[in-house]
């Protein structure tokens, strides 16, 4: 390599590394754009995609819409929904101790458990979409940490009454 | 119980093959499989000579989910959410690819403004795809601050796509007949702010690092591939184009609303490293200008046809090419007129594109294979479904 050609690579270099300073420098002058969490949170989060949660009636918000249809369950790829209804007693047993089943049960509408599991959950939406009384929807709950995974099956009944209550 | 004789056993074909020469003298290398710069599990067997490559071999199977016979035991609607997970870099192509073929099966009509709102989905996804590549690509190459930018940019991208998607990244967004739902009122005015921003950051990466000539040291001239190896190999996307070929599904066999707007395919003929690299970064403006197209003309209506809830679409088999951000995404479904499909079967860009990494990497350094490895752009799970 000639010293011409060593002279015209330091000058290329040199100027690649003012540029790069000068970009990063005024980088360095701008506002911080990360969210300092958790003394900041998000906000956009209304069409967040959470775990699935049931939708209250509209007279009655502690009681869901659901009427256990087991649609639902059917249609979840990753079988994380369990819906349990009371089972209809048989003739000549009714005075037996109330017995709960999976969804659907004849004679059964209203559901006695809905439990997720969102450690399983690929929330693809195909629970809300086969509803037909749209009982399921998103919540919009994106901190959800655990040492458990058992603590990631949610009771969705317990949680709207809670909900319910705080409204 | 007789004692088992692992000397039974057939030996592992790599390690036959890459026995030492007769000179002894050549070092075995395994680049993963959990090394940074092959993103993901991708094992590398190198066989070296001081510092130059001998001979490469990429070994796969370390993620290995068999999506495809997944998608034999579940329903035509369980299984969109795993496309979201073959290539969860542009998890929208695999969407309308997956969508795309079924309803060409079942003869679903997705109205106009869902191919819409389909078109801008996808596009933006490719742009966050080529944001994350060119970070990564040049954290792999020692530059830490490019990953930052990018970051910077894509996070207001991925706030448009989570307000419509209602995810960052594994969208399961397509349905059979259109979107799974409406755009917010504001997509359009976001995506055009979005798009105006990006081509103002442009320059800006341009003087940072594509004029650097740290970046074009490291990936000019190397890698360099001609258009025969990469048809020979059935490379596609910015692999095939960075060789000079401006091949585009988009353009070659227009899908969608493809076909209504007016785009350019960038080529570049140098075939290295470098020119992948300029292929991506044009096609951050390619995409834009798309983007720009697809919502400022959204047209009113429906965003969804009505498909049944319980799909069964009648006996045969159909196809659907889409462009995804690392090339041509094929997905291949043959119907038994049953729920489920009896076989799918799906077309990964980055196999062929990775396969041609055994010729490209033969005789170059070390260090040259990173630059290689990450020209091309691979996401693991694609290649090892
Ligand atoms: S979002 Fe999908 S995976 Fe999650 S519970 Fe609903 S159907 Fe199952
Ligand atoms: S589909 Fe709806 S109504 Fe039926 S069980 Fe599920 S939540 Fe209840």
């Amino acid at each position: 390599m000639s010293v011409s050609e060593l002279f015209e690579e330091a000058c290329t270099g040199l100027k690649s590394l003012f540029v790069g300073l000068g970009i990063t420098g005024k980088a360095f002058c701008q506002p911080q754009v990360t969210v300092i969490y958790p003394k900041q949170e998000v906000d956009n989060l209304s069409t967040f995609r959470g775990h699935v949660e049931l939708v209250g009636k509209e007279d009655d918000p502690s009681v869901p819409r659901c009427v256990a249809c087991g649609a639902c369950v059917k249609a979840c790829p990753s079988d994380c929904l369990t819906i349990l209804c009371p089972v209809p007693a048989k003739e000549g047993q009714e005075d037996a101790p109330m017995a709960m089943g999976p969804a659907p049960q004849k004679g059964s509408k209203t559901p006695g458990a809905v439990i997720v599991d969102f450690s399983l959950c690929s929330l693809c939406g195909q629970c809300a979409k086969t509803c037909p009384v749209d009982s399921l929807r998103f919540s919009d709950n994106p901190y959800m940490v655990a040492l458990d995974r058992k603590e990631f099956r949610i009771d969705l009944m317990a949680r709207l009454k809670r909900q319910a209550e705080e409204e | 119980m007789q004692a088992f004789d692992t000397a039974q056993l057939p030996r592992d074909p790599s390690s036959v093959r890459f026995e030492p020469g007769p000179t002894e003298d050549k070092l075995i290398l395994s680049m993963g499989p959990q090394h940074p710069s092959t993103h993901g599990v991708l094992r590398i067997l190198l066989e070296l000579d001081g510092e130059y490559i001998v001979r490469a071999e990429p070994v796969l199977g370390y993620i290995h989910r068999m999506h495809e016979w997944m998608a034999e035991q579940k329903t035509y609607f369980q299984f969109m959410p795993n496309m979201g997970r073959v290539d969860y870099l542009h998890a929208m192509a695999w969407n309308w690819a997956y969508a795309g073929a079924v309803e060409r099966l079942a003869g679903i009509e997705v109205p106009e403004r869902g191919e819409h709102i389909r078109v801008a989905v996808t596009e933006l996804n490719r742009i966050s795809s080529h944001l994350l590549w060119w970070g990564a690509y040049l954290l792999d190459l020692g530059a830490f601050t490019p990953i930052m930018y990018a970051f910077d940019d894509r996070e207001i991208l991925l706030d448009i796509l989570q307000a419509v998607t209602g995810s960052r990244l594994t969208y399961s967004y397509f349905t059979f007949g259109g979107v799974y739902n409406d755009v917010p009122g504001d997509f359009a005015p976001r995506c055009l702010a979005f798009t105006k921003h990006l081509r103002s950051r442009l320059p800006m990466y341009r003087d940072l690092v594509t004029d650097n000539v740290i970046l074009r040291g490291r990936c000019e001239g190397i890698g360099e591939m001609d258009v025969d190896l990469a048809r020979r190999y059935g490379a596609t996307g910015p692999v095939i184009r960075g060789s000079g070929a401006p091949v585009d599904t988009r353009r070659a066999e227009p899908y969608s609303v493809y076909g209504k707007f007016d785009f350019r395919i960038p080529a570049y003929s140098q075939g290295d490293a470098m020119a992948r690299y300029m292929v991506r970064m044009d096609e951050l403006e390619t995409s834009c200008d798309i983007i720009d197209q697809a919502v400022s003309e959204l047209p009113d209506g429906p965003c969804s046809a009505k498909a049944p809830k319980t799909l069964k679409p009648p006996k045969g088999e159909a196809c659907y090419a889409v462009e995804g951000a690392r090339g041509k995404i094929l997905v291949h479904v043959r119907s038994d007129g049953g729920p489920k499909p009896y076989r799918v079967k799906l077309r990964a860009p980055g196999f062929s594109n990775l396969s041609v990494f055994c010729e490209l990497a033969r005789g170059t350094l070390l260090a040259d294979a990173v630059s290689i490895l990450g020209s091309l752009d691979l996401v693991i799970p694609e290649i090892d479904r």
